[in-house]
C-alpha cells in the first residue's frame, strides 16, 4: 500500500544545540525568521509545518530558494532530523526507529530523486540502477532483471551498458528515476527532479512522470519553485515561504481563495487551461458497485447513496459501465450483467478540462475518470468542469 | 663576545644518545625480527624480479605505454629502459625498484587507511594534519638518522626510511579524495540505505580512486628521490653508482648513472600517471 505522511508540527533548525533552544523558544514567542537569525545565528529553514500527505498523492511543494524545501523533503528519510515535531509514515512515528529500522525503511520503502541526479559515475547505467537492491544484498540474476525492468519503465532498456557521463541530462534522470524505482517504493521523494533540465525536456519529464505515476500505488513528494510545473502534476501543493508553510490545497483551492496577495502574485502567471486535469477536480465515487453484486444489493447501494444509477466496477476494480436505478426496479437477478451499460463518455485522469469539456458536451449523469489501467479513480460532472474553468 | 658565549653551550647529545640506548637495549629483539623481515621480504622480490628476463620487462613496458598514451610514448619508454640496461645499470636499476616497490606498498597499507581515518574522524585530522605538513618540510636525509640509528646500515633502513619519507601524499591525497566526493552521491547513498562499509568501498573510495592514483605516483616520485639518497647508508643501486662516481670524479659515469635515474623517474611517473588519468575518466561526468 502507498504511504501516508503525517507532518506533526515539524520544524528544523540548523546552528549550535545551545543556540537551537533559545531560537526555539523564539519560535513560540511567535518571533520571525529573520529575527531568530540576527538574534541567535540560528537557521530556521521548517517552522511549525503541519500537514497529512494522502496514500497514492502526488503532493507539490513549491516556493522560492531557501524557503525550507529541500530542508523539508530530506526529514521524510531522515536525512536531516527534526529539531521539533515528528514525521509519521503509516502512523508510525520515524523519530522512533532504531539505526536498523530506518536502514531498511530506506531500503524498502522509501526512494530519493536528486536535482543533479547523484549517479554514480563509476558504475554504468545498469549497474546505478542494480545499487539499491546491491546493497541489499538481493541476488544479481534479480537484481539484472528488476533493473532492466526499471529502465524499461523511464524508456532506457537500450542504454543499459552506457556510462552516465554518455548521456543526456535528461537520460540521467531517467537512471536516477529508475534506481529509485527499482525496489518499488511506496514513498518516492523527488527534490527538484527537473530544475536542471531544459524546459522542452522538462515538459516531456513532466508527461513522463504523471504516466508512470497513472497506474501505480505510490504516494510522490516532488518539489519545485516553478509554479507552472507545480500545477501541472500536483494534485495538491504545498506552498512554503520563509520556512513556513503559506497554503495547502488543490490547484482549484489556490485558483478559488488564494489566502493571501503572497499567494495571488505566486500564481498570476498561471495559465489555468493548460493546467487543470480531470484528475484535479474529480470526486471520490460513493455509488459504485460490482459486477457480481445481486440486482438487490445495487438497489440497496443505490438508495444509500441517494443516486439514480451506480458505477460498476469487476472485482480488480476495472471500469465497466454503469446501471441505471429504473432498469433494475423489482428484479431479482443474481448479477448485474444485463443491466449493465457500456459507456463511451469515460476520461482519462490527466485529460485537460478544456479538452474534457470538448468530448463531453451532452452528458446527463457524472462521468467516469479512469487510469491507464482502466481503474475507476473519481467521477467527474460536466457542469463542474465548467465551474472550475470559469473560476 | 662576537662568538656564541663558551659558557652557554650545553650540549643535549649525551641525552639522546642514552635514549637510544635505552630504545635499543629494551627493543632490540624487535628491531632485529623487524629488520630480518624486510630482509627475507627483499630476497623474495629480487628472486621474483630478478626471474625475469630484461625483455619482457622492455616489451611490457611499450605496450603500458601504448596502452595508456599511445605506441610513442611506449617505444619512448621502451627505449629509456633499454638505456638504463645499456648503461650497464640493469642489476642496480632492479634493485633500485625492489626498494621503491617495498616502500611504495607499505606507504599504501598504512597511508590509505590512514588517509580514510583522518577522513571520517575530525580527531585523528586534528593530530595528522600538522604531523604531515611538519613531516613534508623536513629535508629527506632527516629520516636517514632514525633509520640508521635503529636498524644500522644498508638495505633495511633504506627501505624504511623510504617508505616514511614517501607517506605524506598519499595520506593527503586519499583523504582529500574522499572529502570532495560529490555531496549529493553521498546523499543518494545515504538515502538508499547503505551500511558506512558499503559507502566506502560502493561510493567514497571508487569515487576518489582518480586522486588517490594521483598520491601513489607522488608517493612514488618521493620514494624514488629518496633512495637515490638512501645510497649515503649504504642500499646499493643506481644511487650507489652516482655517489661512487662523484667520490672518484669520474664524470661520465656519475652522468651516466644520473641519467639513469631520470629515465626510471619519466618511467613511473608516466606509467602511474597514466593510470590515474584513466580513472578520472571513469569518474567524471562531463567530458
Ligand atoms: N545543512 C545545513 N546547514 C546550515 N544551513 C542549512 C543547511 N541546509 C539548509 N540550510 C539553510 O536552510 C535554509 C533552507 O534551505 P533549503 O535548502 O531547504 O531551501 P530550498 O527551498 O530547498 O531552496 P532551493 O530552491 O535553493 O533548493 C537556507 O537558508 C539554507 O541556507
Ligand atoms: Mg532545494
Amino acid at each position: 500500500m502507498a504511504k501516508q505522511v503525517t507532518v506533526e508540527n515539524l520544524s528544523v533548525l540548523f546552528g549550535s544545540d545551545k543556540a537551537k533552544e533559545q531560537a526555539l523558544k523564539m519560535i513560540d514567542e511567535g518571533y520571525s525568521v529573520g529575527d531568530i537569525r540576527e538574534e541567535t545565528g540560528v537557521t530556521v529553514a521548517n517552522m511549525n509545518v503541519n500537514f497529512d500527505i494522502q496514500p497514492d498523492e502526488l503532493f507539490v511543494i513549491v516556493g522560492l530558494s531557501g524557503s525550507g524545501k529541500s530542508t523539508f523533503i530530506r526529514t521524510l528519510n531522515l536525512l536531516n532530523k527534526p529539531t521539533r515535531g515528528d514525521i509519521k509514515i503509516n502512523g508510525e512515528s520515524l523519530l522512533g526507529l532504531s539505526k536498523e529500522a530506518l536502514r531498511s525503511y530506506r531500503r524498502k520503502d522509501v526512494s530519493m530523486v536528486f536535482q543533479h541526479f547523484g549517479l554514480l559515475s563509476h558504475r554504468s547505467v545498469l549497474e546505478n540502477v542494480e545499487y539499491p537492491l546491491e546493497i541489499q544484498k538481493v541476488n544479481k540474476k534479480e537484481r539484472i532483471e528488476k533493473s532492466r525492468a526499471a529502465l524499461e519503465q523511464v524508456g532506457l532498456k537500450d542504454w543499459e551498458n552506457s556510462m552516465p557521463s554518455e548521456l543526456s541530462g535528461g537520460m540521467r534522470q531517467r537512471v536516477g528515476l529508475a534506481r529509485a524505482l527499482v525496489n518499488d517504493p511506496e514513498l518516492l521523494l523527488m527534490d527538484e527532479p527537473y530544475s536542471a533540465l531544459d524546459p522542452l525536456i522538462r515538459r516531456e519529464m513532466q508527461n513522463e512522470l504523471l504516466n508512470l505515476d497513472d497506474s501505480s500505488e505510490r504516494t510522490i513528494v516532488f518539489i519545485t519553485h516553478d509554479m507552472n510545473e507545480a500545477f501541472r502534476i500536483g494534485d495538491r501543493i504545498a506552498l512554503m515561504r520563509d520556512a513556513e508553510v503559506v497554503q495547502i490545497g488543490t490547484p482549484l483551492d489556490f485558483f478559488k481563495n488564494p489566502a493571501n496577495d503572497y499567494v495571488k502574485d505566486f500564481i498570476a502567471d498561471v495559465d489555468k487551461s493548460r493546467i487543470l486535469k480531470a484528475r484535479n477536480i474529480m470526486r471520490k465515487p460513493l455509488n459504485v458497485v460490482t459486477l457480481d453484486m445481486t440486482a438487490k444489493q445495487a438497489r440497496t447501494k443505490m438508495e444509500d447513496t441517494q443516486s439514480e444509477y451506480a458505477f460498476v466496477v469487476n472485482e480488480d476494480k476495472e471500469y465497466l459501465g454503469f446501471i441505471v436505478a429504473q432498469d433494475l426496479e423489482k428484479s431479482e437477478a443474481r448479477s448485474l450483467k444485463k443491466f449493465l451499460k457500456e459507456d463511451h463518455h469515460v476520461l482519462r485522469r490527466n485529460t485537460y478540462l478544456s479538452d474534457a469539456l470538448k468530448a463531453l458536451q451532452s452528458s446527463t449523469y457524472d462521468v467516469a475518470v479512469l487510469d491507464k489501467k482502466q481503474h475507476l479513480r473519481g467521477v467527474i460532472s460536466n457542469d463542474e468542469i465548467i465551474a472550475a474553468l470559469a473560476e | 663576545m662576537i662568538s656564541f658565549p663558551e659558557q652557554l653551550v650545553y650540549r643535549i647529545s649525551r641525552f639522546i644518545d642514552l635514549g637510544v640506548d635505552w630504545v635499543l637495549d629494551n627493543f632490540r629483539g624487535f628491531f632485529r625480527g623487524f629488520a630480518s623481515f624486510v630482509n627475507s621480504l627483499f630476497n623474495i622480490f629480487d628472486t621474483i624480479f630478478s626471474s625475469i628476463p630484461w625483455w619482457v620487462y622492455i616489451i611490457l613496458l611499450v605496450i603500458a605505454g601504448w596502452r595508456l598514451y599511445n605506441i610513442k610514448v611506449g617505444i619512448g619508454l621502451g627505449a629509456m629502459l633499454y638505456a638504463i640496461g645499456m648503461f650497464g645499470l640493469w642489476d642496480d636499476m632492479i634493485y633500485t625498484l625492489i626498494i621503491i616497490f617495498i616502500g611504495v606498498t607499505a606507504s599504501l597499507l598504512i597511508g590509505l587507511p590512514s588517509g580514510i581515518a583522518m577522513a571520517k574522524f575530525s580527531r585523528v585530522e586534528r593530530v595528522l594534519k600538522p604531523l604531515l605538513d611538519g613531516m613534508q618540510t623536513m629535508p629527506s636525509f632527516v629520516y636517514l638518522i632514525p633509520a640508521v640509528t635503529l636498524f644500522g646500515l644498508g638495505r633495511v633502513p633504506a627501505v624504511i626510511a623510504t617508505s616514511i619519507y614517501a607517506i605524506p601524499p598519499l595520506i593527503r591525497l586519499t583523504y582529500l579524495g574522499i572529502t570532495s566526493v560529490d555531496k549529493e552521491v553521498i546523499e543518494a547513498g545515504r538515502s538508499f540505505g547503505s551500511t558506512s562499509m558499503q559507502m566506502l568501498f560502493k561510493i567514497e573510495l571508487p569515487q576518489s580512486l582518480p586522486t588517490i592514483m594521483t598520491g601513489v605516483n607522488q608517493t612514488t616520485m618521493m620514494a624514488m628521490a629518496m633512495v637515490v639518497i638512501a645510497s649515503m647508508i649504504g642500499a646499493d643501486g643506481i644511487g650507489a653508482q652516482v655517489l661512487v662516481s662523484m667520490r672518484r670524479l669520474e664524470i661520465g659515469q656519475g652522468f651516466q648513472a644520473g641519467l639513469a635515474i631520470v629515465f626510471l623517474a619519466i618511467i613511473l611517473d608516466r606509467i602511474f600517471q597514466g593510470i590515474a588519468k584513466r580513472f578520472e575518466r571513469s569518474v567524471t561526468m562531463d567530458g
